[in-house]
């Protein structure tokens, strides 16, 4: 709840520094204010899918009895992979989905087109085709055990197929404004950027504990034993 | 105890199950003949989408073949696992004392091959309806050495590493797509993306063995080919056991 209300404190006045306290930039003017979102909504869709890709690896790995070591981490033992793996699967869809549409609607005035096939948008849209046949997936096997296993083995080859992605796409092809870092940048902007994307972080925490915490209730649920019959009749 | 009851190594298992499932084609050969004919529509859709022009055609020719092959191959994929829904063949072969690694090798050899055949046989046909000629030499360059190939041997390889890089992913997703619902929309689903990678590159490597190589291109994207297909084969043979398993 309270991470809920700081995430929309922080949104509101993100959104008002990005639109109208931070600087115009120099070539693109006021269209550069649109990166202020675009940029942190990409971080998260590929944090949500690099939560996905790590949910999966510690569903196959045989249980790992942290909380053995030290008594704090506990909670992660508690953690369940699989719901855990889907909730990222389906918040990191939904940001990197955002993240490149605002991407587009950027691409349109400064570019003048709103696609190209440079590499890093070319395997964003293929990572996000991926993540919905993942989901798609998920939403196809009926079995709670199924499908936990093929989740997490497809998830762990899709995450492996993101680098060769890029590499093989760069080599195809390649156009994408290079990197501005922190130096180069105006530090009023990279102020505002970074205070989006705190934003953006809260408000991705808050959507994954939710889902989370759905997918977790579903998955008890299917795996809970059947209410005996004789208690109705009763 | 006699010899007979011995359990198999992997490879000998392995060399079985391939030997199973070529001896279950060749009786038929009903799986082979409808993929040669669904790929030759495919063919035939590509030349009058991409119009009468076949310089358009001849250009586009790497990745038509690459196109016909995949969409092809969702077909032979889907095929290779549902003849082991009929009878719980899948159970028999679980309870087999063989390992699973030994079946995915099998069944992605078995693949492999079969789409491999659908290649070379559908070559000849998309170069006489694009008018195609081979390259007549391409030189590949490795990171040791550099040696000269001929256009057909270029060909060759190109069509084997691209055959083995769709076989082995395909084979897990579609042991996977079998025992979901909608399976036939599935499979392609989660094959296609993944497989992006290896088309480029297959499609690349093969435009360059046809119309030449002056860039000496062809040994980079063939090595993307060969990494490819060595990461996912190694994958397949680590998480397989994993899907069949109950």
């Amino acid at each position: 709840m309270v991470l809920s209300v700081l995430a929309l404190l922080l949104l509101v006045s993100g959104a008002w520094l990005g639109l109208a306290w931070a600087p115009p930039e120099r070539e693109m003017g006021d269209v550069q204010r649109i990166m202020y979102v675009h940029l942190p909504a990409v971080w998260m869709g590929l944090l949500g899918v690099t939560l996905n890709f790590i949910c999966s690896v510690v569903y196959l790995l045989p249980p790992l009895h942290l909380g053995k070591l030290i008594g704090p981490l506990r909670v992660l033992d508690e953690l369940d992979a699989d719901a855990l793996a889907e909730a990222s699967a389906e918040v990191g869809l939904f940001f990197g989905t955002l993240g490149l549409l605002l991407g587009s609607i950027w691409g349109r005035p400064t570019w003048g087109v709103f696609w190209t096939w440079d590499p890093r948008l070319t395997s964003m849209a293929i990572l996000l085709v991926a993540y919905a046949g993942y989901l798609a997936l998920r939403r196809f096997v009926d079995d709670a055990e199924r499908r936990a296993a093929w989740s997490a083995v497809v998830g762990i080859i899709i995450a492996v197929d993101i680098p060769i992605i890029w590499f093989s796409v760069r080599w195809w092809n390649s156009l994408h404004q290079v990197q501005s870092s922190p130096k180069t940048v105006d530090p009023a902007m990279v102020l505002v950027l970074r205070w989006n994307a705190i934003a953006f972080l809260l408000l991705w925490l808050v959507f994954l504990s939710s889902r989370y915490v759905i997918a977790k209730s579903r998955r008890e649920r299917e795996l809970a034993p059947p209410a005996l019959a004789s208690e109705g009749a009763r | 105890m006699s010899a007979s009851t011995r359990i198999p190594g992997l490879l000998r298992a392995t060399w079985l199950l391939v030997r199973k499932d070529l001896l279950l084609e060749w009786r038929t050969r009903a799986r082979a003949n409808a993929l040669f004919f669904f790929a030759l529509a495919t063919l035939l859709l590509f030349s009058f989408a991409l119009g009468p022009d076949t310089t358009i055609l001849r250009r586009a020719a790497g990745g038509t073949l690459w196109l016909a092959i995949l969409l092809a191959s969702v077909l032979a994929l889907g095929e290779s696992f549902r003849v082991e829904q009929e009878n719980a063949a899948l159970d028999g072969l679980r309870l087999a004392p063989a390992d699973p690694q030994a079946l995915f090798l099998a069944k992605a050899l078995a693949n492999g091959m079969l789409l491999l055949l659908l290649g070379v046989a559908i070559l000849p046909v998309l170069g006489a309806l694009a008018g195609l000629t081979l390259a007549p030499r391409i030189v590949m360059t490795l990171p040791v050495l550099t040696f000269p190939l001929s256009g057909l041997g270029a060909m060759a390889l190109v069509l084997v590493l691209g055959c083995l890089a769709i076989a082995a992913p395909g084979t897990i997703y579609a042991a996977i797509a079998s025992n979901a619902r909608a399976r036939d929309v599935l499979l392609p689903l989660l094959l296609f993306p993944l497989l992006i990678p290896a088309l480029v590159a297959a499609a690349k490597a093969t435009s360059l063995a046809l119309e030449g190589d002056p860039m000496l291109q062809f040994g980079s994207w063939l090595g993307l080919l060969a990494s490819f297909d060595l990461i996912y084969w190694s994958l397949g043979f680590a998480l397989f056991p994993l899907v069949v398993e109950d």
